[in-house]
């Protein structure tokens, strides 16, 4: 006779499940891992993990001249990489105090929308195919591929473009940029407009991501969230607007705002953003001053390297007004930049047509970038907040009066949101993780530095 | 309210705690010791006419190699209104020989990976914080690599070459 049965016992016993989603998992946009605990199909708690892809970012731009740290800000975010540039830039150039000429700040604005696309192309493409919805990824990065041709075109790199400098840019825009661009944007406007029609009334999609996510407004403030994640939940905080920079205040723009902070507002705002970047494209062009292209020295034309070799050998006399036609291969092909620099001598570097063709630009140049002189930002400061794809992008830039930065800080907007992740996810199912983390939009890049 | 102002009343406000207070390039900047941060940050996310609801960034810098610099270690916290649409830069004071701070987690939740990524780069101890671990770097890791003492080109594979 063994003892009686308690009453209470169970058979079984319930216990909660660890999953570990990533770090490298396809659904993961980077590398990022995701401990969840579940109770069945219900995540009942989680955490995230980051920093798998920590470049020491902030400690490598501190080993050298200023103008080096540009490359690093291309692989913060590598989907926008010209928002990053331009923002280190402008921080920067706060520093100086400086303006860059009018031209410059209209190419930087029509720069960073045509990212700002890009960007969200990708993040609605990448979240709809997790989704399930394919056609929607290869129509979105079909549209990316135009924008993608024209950054090249410009840049002449499709991601590591490294187009900004500090006090301007690294050359003009090409010929022929402007129909281009115009012809871009209409195809774009097409397939999103497809996309639309795709998604918009698609009862698999609008189930999988409505009510799904969700964050109060008050909770995204306390987070610290920004961007389009802020602003569907009905915050109109946009950069642009509230504190406008570059030429931003003389267009005109919407800033869309959703209501309900779920994913298929996410998906809305993001939507809207990018027809509302093509207007300001649009506006840009027609409002762009049309700056000298021309270098003033007049004379002959002749090639860039004939001319270093012709001063190697002390033929000089004659070289300060003759024209030089560079080299493809060298900065400029031909055209100057003085059109998009600033006038300060101390800051913009000549155009290589200077540099190589007379001994100021040469001295110039030497100053600029050699070991021991460069750029060199009176001692103090400074933030600037740029709108990036994700939101509020700062950068801040401590100088001590020498030619490399003491500290730079960048603040990655989606930082804060990937912070706010548990919230979003812990409630909702397993399945539910993947349209959430797609909707956050996370750069591994950018979050881990 | 301009900056100019802002920094006016802050330092009104706080006449015990607040060092410096100024604009630099478009933001007021105020700097305080680091003993009353928390106090002064709920006293400036509530009162109205401050409002500051949103923690931007919380960094810190070492000046270690900056000589007219008495404390060390600067943490360096950037708040913004939304109401007001203003922005303020609070600087509190760390000296190398007590590297900690009270933390502002329970103020802001924002605060909880930003000081989290502070102690991983400079070491700084924040007290009162719910899960002050390494955010980037792993726990392995020896040292803080923002400092200016850990030189860039030093390496701590956690997996040898011979593996």
């Amino acid at each position: 006779m063994g003892k009686p049965l308690d009453p209470n016992a169970r058979a079984s016993e319930t216990r909660s499940m660890l999953l570990n989603v990533g770090p490298q998992h396809p659904a993961m946009h980077g590398i990022v891992r995701i401990i969840t605990e579940l109770d069945g199909e219900t995540v009942i708690n989680a955490e995230v993990e980051i920093g798998y892809l920590h470049r020491a970012f902030e400690k490598m731009c501190e080993q050298g001249p200023y103008n080096n740290a540009i490359p690093y800000t291309d692989r913060l975010n590598y989907v926008s990489p010209l928002i990053n540039n331009i923002g280190y830039c402008l921080a920067v150039e706060r520093l100086f105090d400086i303006q860059t000429t009018e031209r410059c700040q209209y190419i930087r604005v029509i720069m960073s929308e045509i990212s700002r696309i890009t960007d969200h192309l990708t993040c609605i493409g990448a979240s709809a195919m997790e989704l399930g919805a394919f056609t929607v990824f290869l129509y979105m990065i079909k549209a990316r591929e135009f924008l993608y041709e024209l950054i090249e075109n410009v840049t002449g790199a499709r991601l590591t473009i490294s187009y900004a400098r500090i006090g301007g840019l690294k050359s003009d825009l090409p010929e022929g940029f402007e129909p281009k661009l115009l012809a871009a944007i209409v195809e774009t406007r097409k397939i999103l407009k497809e996309v639309e029609g795709l998604l918009n009334t698609n009862r698999i999609f609008i189930d999988r991501v409505k009510d799904v996510g969700v964050i109060s407004k008050e909770d995204a403030l306390a987070y610290g969230i920004t961007g389009p994640f802020l602003r569907s939940t009905g915050v109109d905080y946009d950069v642009r607007k509230v504190h406008p920079y570059l030429v931003y205040d003389r267009l005109d723009f919407d800033v869309p705002v959703g209501e309900h902070g779920d994913n298929l507002d996410r998906y809305y705002v993001r939507m809207e953003e990018m027809f509302q970047s093509m207007l300001i494209i649009e506006q840009c062009l027609k409002q762009m001053p049309k700056g000298s292209v021309m270098v003033d020295t007049a004379g002959k034309v002749i090639p860039a390297a004939m001319m270093v070799d012709e001063a190697k050998i002390g033929h000089t006399r004659g070289l300060k007004d003759v024209k030089v036609e560079a080299d493809p291969t060298l900065e400029g092909t031909g055209k100057t930049f003085r059109s998009v620099y600033a006038t300060e001598k101390n800051v913009a570097l000549p155009a290589k047509e200077d540099t190589y063709g007379n001994i100021e630009g040469l001295m110039n140049h030497f100053k600029l970038v050699m070991h021991g002189h460069g750029v060199r930002p009176p001692k103090g400061e400074a933030y600037f907040p740029v709108e990036g794809a994700n939101g509020e992008l700062g950068f801040y830039v401590i100088s001590d009066n020498s030619d490399r930065p003491y500290r730079v800080r960048v603040r990655p907007p989606c930082f804060p949101i990937v912070a706010a992740l548990p919230k979003l996810i812990i409630g909702e199912g397993v399945a539910d993780i993947v349209p959430t983390f797609g909707s956050v939009n996370m750069i591994g890049g950018e979050l881990d530095h | 309210m301009d900056a100019a102002a802002l920094a006016e009343q802050i330092k009104t406000k706080f006449p015990n705690l607040v060092l410096e207070a100024g604009v630099n390039r478009g933001y007021a900047t105020v700097v305080i010791k680091k003993e009353g941060v928390k106090a002064f940050a709920e006293s400036l996310k509530n009162s109205p006419g401050f409002e500051f609801n949103m923690l931007m960034d919380v960094t810190a810098a070492d000046f270690l190699f900056w000589e007219e610099k008495e404390n060390r270690f600067e943490v360096i916290y950037n708040l913004y209104s939304l109401n007001q649409k203003h922005r303020l830069f609070v600087k509190a004071l760390v000296p190398e020989t007590d590297t900690t701070i009270d933390s502002v987690a329970s103020v802001w939740p924002a605060a909880n990976w930003y000081e989290r990524e502070v102690w991983d780069m400079f070491g700084i101890v924040f007290k009162g914080h719910p899960n002050l671990k390494r955010i980037l770097m792993y726990e392995e890791f020896q040292g803080h690599p923002l400092r200016k003492d850990y030189t860039y080109n030093r390496r701590q594979p956690l997996i040898g070459p011979m593996n």
